[in-house]
């Protein structure tokens, strides 16, 4: 086999631990799924029913919201899992092991994707559920899934960057409670223009209301009429958004990791 | 000088004038070392003393400032790849996935390191049966006790039967048993011919594993030796006599001339032993002669405690 065949091969086997860790600790795999669930049923059911959405029903509205926002809570299972290894010494095994260096990041990106595929479903599923429909068909609902993995494939490298860096369980847990009020700021379960001016500017133009956004035109479901710049164009916004993520803190990511050497 | 090659031996691993700057500190200053193939040498050194930093930098973990380091042949920072293909790393941390089983963590690392799915499984087979392990089944990583999460990482460390093994603080945090499991294997590693690099803070395990040692402080070897050539570096044996009745010790100190330090707290009285059997079997008639009722008598070598003290003492 020569290089490039081993680099997938070897990211496979890195992708393929994750999987493993699924049979050994089915527990944590069906908590890990069922958190955003409960989300969903705690403002579906619990918030929701004070919240008028205008032409529709607040789960349609939700439920894009609940989908960008698991995207954004996939950041912190990222960074747990990276600075673990790095913590643990497992990172030095790897790259003190004959293997392909970019295994270590691939692998953990391909498992990371899968398990946000897994989550999405398990999301879809309960949405459907409770009443939430695609209304634009198998391709608009298609893309609109697209979309979503976009983003969270940004957040990787956000998560990635951020498990490399931050070393002590005190900031660890930290940022663990600072991926809330980040995902909140949004327009995930509710319409900006309901927040206090300055805060509703920044939850307009948080990448995760743009997704959320789009999908929303994608999946045909309702939201609030905004005339702000950044949601008549969520959908460009949704595209460029997790490109410009991934533009800064892939390099950052490759750079912190070859930084392990100095 | 071809490079490898000193007075015409041949070492497996070579460094020389290794530095590794943090900031304005040195971990590792102008460090050199030399081990010849198939045997252990110790790194051994108080904490901070550089001898993680040198195992780093040998293990192509971590790039010198300066210097230059070859392990089994091949340059560390050049041949990085071709270093990892020839050496397994056990680290301060048994550096393995807690969640899996050991035969789960065997063969995924087995996998890392280009075996076929069935030779990786086959290897962990062995390994596990190997080091005490075999019926661990498929109980997890975290279950598993200080000694055999040890076991489990020297074992993972050797799935490609590496000729030169690195052995970074193997027995630090662990149980007297656990430390007897580790050594037992660390020597079942030596009988096969591998070259090991164990650095310890116990002074005891490197008079017990290693052929040579290095002793190591601020970034640097301060002495290097077997083990018996550094303890004569502080002085040679002695004799020692404890004798039953305190009153006899000033008779007892007589018998041994006048380099005799008596110790009262203990009825301890001893002086140099240049000629070791000859002396000791004269202290031995002079005591029987003058009617002086000892405890014991011995011929006593210093221990490697002593040496260590001594060298870190006189560098710092």
């Amino acid at each position: 086999m020569n290089r490039l065949t081993w680099a997938f091969a070897d990211g496979w086997t890195v992708t393929r631990r994750e999987v493993t860790h699924w049979t050994a600790n089915p527990g944590g795999l069906v908590a890990g799924l069922l958190f955003p669930v409960m989300v969903l049923l705690l403002f579906a059911y619990l918030l929701g029913g004070g919240i008028e959405v205008p032409g529709g029903d607040y789960r349609e509205f939700l439920m894009p919201g609940m989908f960008a926002m698991t995207m954004v809570f996939g950041l912190e299972g990222t960074f747990t899992a990276i600075s673990t290894d790095v913590t643990k010494g497992v990172t030095d095994r790897f790259r003190s092991l004959p293997m392909a260096s970019s295994a270590v990041v691939s692998g953990r990106a391909a498992a990371d994707l899968l398990t946000t595929v897994l989550s999405l479903a398990v999301l879809i599923v309960s949405g459907l559920a409770i009443g939430w429909r695609a209304h634009n068909g198998f391709g608009d609902a298609l893309a609109a899934v697209g979309l979503l993995l976009w983003l969270r494939f940004a957040l990787l490298w956000t998560g990635i960057w951020l498990g490399l860096k931050i070393r002590n369980p005190e900031a660890v847990m930290a940022l663990q409670i600072l991926v809330w009020p980040i995902a909140f700021l949004s327009n995930a379960i509710t319409s900006p223009a309901t927040m206090p001016g300055w805060l509703g500017v920044i939850a307009d133009w948080n990448p995760l209301s743009s997704t959320a956004a789009a999908t929303r035109e994608l999946f045909g479901n309702p939201g609030w009429a905004n005339d702000t710049w950044a949601a008549a164009h969520a959908l460009e916004l949704a595209l460029v958004w997790p490109l410009v993520i991934t533009a800064i803190f892939a390099p950052l990511s490759v750079r912190a990791y070859r930084n392990l050497s100095r | 000088m071809p490079y490898g090659t000193l007075y015409g031996m041949t070492y497996t691993i070579e460094a020389r004038g290794l530095v590794k700057r943090y900031g304005d500190r040195a971990a590792l200053d102008g460090f050199d070392l030399t081990v010849p193939e198939g045997t252990v040498h110790g790194l051994l050194g108080p904490n901070g003393a550089g001898k993680t930093t040198a195992v780093r930098v040998l293990t192509t973990l971590l790039r010198p400032d300066e210097g230059l380091a070859r392990v089994a042949g091949f340059d560390v920072t050049r041949d990085g790849a071709e270093v990892r293909r020839h050496i397994g790393l056990v680290g301060q941390h048994a550096a393995l996935d807690e969640a899996l089983s050991g035969r789960a963590n065997l063969e995924m690392f087995g996998r890392l390191s280009h075996l076929r799915p069935k030779a990786a499984a086959r290897r962990a087979g062995e390994l596990l049966d190997r080091f005490g392990l075999g019926d661990t089944g498929r109980k997890a990583v975290k279950h598993y006790s200080g000694g055999m999460r040890r076991r489990l990482d020297l074992a993972a460390g050797l799935i490609l039967s590496p000729p030169v093994m690195f052995l970074d603080e193997p027995t630090t945090g662990l149980d007297p048993r656990g430390r007897a499991e580790v050594w037992a294997a660390v020597r079942a590693l030596v009988a096969d011919g591998t070259t090991v690099l164990l650095t310890t803070q116990y002074l005891e395990e490197a008079d017990q594993l290693a052929h040579r040692i290095s002793v190591v402080n601020e970034g640097r070897q301060v002495a290097e030796g077997t083990p018996e050539e550094l303890k004569k570096t502080v002085g040679g044996d002695r004799v020692e006599i404890v004798v039953h009745d305190p009153a006899d010790l000033p008779a007892a100190a007589a018998l041994l001339g006048p380099d005799a330090e008596t110790d009262p707290d203990t009825r301890r009285v001893s002086a140099p032993a240049p000629d070791r059997m000859a002396t000791l079997t004269a202290v031995v008639n002079d005591l029987a002669a003058g009617g002086i009722a000892a405890d014991d008598v011995a011929i006593r070598r210093p221990t490697l405690d002593e040496v260590f003290l001594h060298l870190t003492r006189s560098a710092a």
